[in-house]
């Protein structure tokens, strides 16, 4: 009888106010993904398209959180998953998005709807379905417990790979010189 | 036969009237720092440096090396301690690594990546501080300020010039420049200036030079900063 396979680690992922460029660069670790899916089975994800998520192992957050909808999906996600990770620059402290930070929102709002150049009749949007903006981004760890952090913009593939790695050994993870990057 | 303190367990020989950071930077042996430069006055303020002297803290870079002295510095409770004072500047200001020109050639960032620094930990003050970019050929960038006053220092005792000053008290601490406008386009300020080449972060940057070295390619992502204890900028200046 053949013994039985190992029960893989659930593993779901999403994107809140990032550019995916950290999944682009999860993706990075090529070949290795092969060695990865047989330790882990995604739930919801970019690459599953699962809408909901499920009871997890490891959730990876990318991206702050710049509306209603973000900390919706971050506090799901932290309900769900036994270790969370925030990935990349916008997760840890807000990134590109919060360079908004410092401008009121109804200025932004007013000058990229209202007084743009060749904006004729322009209108904010306020279809109920959209998710209300926050008045300042912010990164996750300020709304949710945290357990790893990946900064980088994005963070390299060998960098996600090593903490993965180093979670799939039950290892606290530990980058080092030319894996921590926060640029 | 000089005279000689330990330093986490090893000798380290010193001159008389040196440190105890300089006598370590002598040796060869990195003690974290932002506000020391070694050809300024100790400053004494960003407190990285602090190493315990006889079991008492002290910032390393004002306090005398003496005989016989028994210092710790590079254990894990002192490195705690200087990653939250790292981390307390990343929130109290504005550092977005990716969108800095400095990045790769900052001994902020450098530092923080010395002592491991994963997140900012802390809630971000995301304070509102406008560039000033008057000067033809530099760029104030307060936001990137962690109130060193290398700058403050190099205008003061080597330019003569007096250009930059830290004004306001307590966390409204920050630095102006010396003219009525309070625009750097009206100071004397010029580009052979020893206070435009100290600044350790991305506040004082020369324009049109930002990424003659690419990201990936810079001091800091050669070496971590602790290879680089006795080189470059502290050598250069």
């Amino acid at each position: 009888m053949n013994v039985a396979a190992k029960k893989k680690l659930k593993v779901a992922t999403t994107s809140l106010a990032g550019c995916f460029g950290c999944h682009m660069s999860f993706l990075d670790i090529d070949e290795r993904l092969f060695e990865l899916v047989e330790h882990v089975e995604l739930d919801r994800s970019p690459l599953t398209d699962i809408k909901e998520v499920g009871a997890c192992d490891i959730g990876i957050i990318e991206g702050g959180l710049c509306n209603a909808e973000n900390v919706h999906v971050l506090q799901t996600f932290r309900r769900q998953c036994k270790v969370l990770i925030a990935l990349g620059a916008c997760a840890v402290n807000g990134g590109l998005p919060a360079q908004r930070n410092h401008l009121p929102l109804t200025d932004i709002l007013s000058e990229v709807y209202l007084s743009s150049p060749g904006l004729g009749n322009g209108l904010i949007p306020n279809d109920p379905e959209l998710p209300l903006p926050l008045n300042q981004v912010h990164p996750i760890h300020e709304v949710v417990k945290v357990d790893v952090f990946i900064p980088g913009c994005p963070p390299s593939g060998d960098a996600i790979w090593s903490v993965l790695t180093d979670l799939l050994a039950g290892r606290e993870p530990r980058l080092g010189h030319g894996l921590i990057h926060y640029d | 036969m000089s005279d000689t303190f330990i330093l986490d367990g090893r000798e380290i020989p010193f001159a008389p009237g040196q440190t105890i950071l300089q006598a370590a930077m002598a040796a060869g042996v990195y003690i974290p720092r932002l506000c020391y430069h070694p050809e300024f006055k100790p400053h004494g303020s960003c407190k990285l440096c602090t190493v315990k002297v006889n079991g008492r803290h002290t910032a390393s870079c004002t306090y005398k090396a003496a005989p016989g002295l028994e210092v710790e510095s590079n254990t894990e409770e002192l490195n705690a301690e200087r990653r939250t004072l790292v981390q307390m500047l990343f929130v109290e200001g504005n550092h977005f690594c990716p969108s800095c020109e400095k990045s790769g050639d900052c001994q902020l960032q450098a530092t923080a990546y010395e002592l491991g620094m994963m997140s900012p930990h802390f809630d971000h003050f995301f304070p509102d501080r406008p560039v000033d970019a008057s000067h033809p050929d530099l760029l104030l960038d307060f936001n990137r300020c962690i109130l060193c006053s290398l700058c403050v220092r190099a205008s003061r005792d080597v330019d003569k010039k007096n250009v930059f000053a830290l004004a306001g008290r307590g966390i409204g601490s920050h630095l102006i420049v010396n003219a009525a406008s309070g625009r750097l386009a009206d100071t004397n300020v010029a580009l052979e200036d020893k206070a435009v080449q100290v600044c350790p972060v991305g506040v004082i940057l020369r324009k049109r030079r930002g990424f003659a070295v690419p990201i990936g390619q810079r001091t800091y992502d050669k070496a971590p900063i602790s290879g680089q204890a006795r080189t470059t900028w502290q050598e250069e200046g």
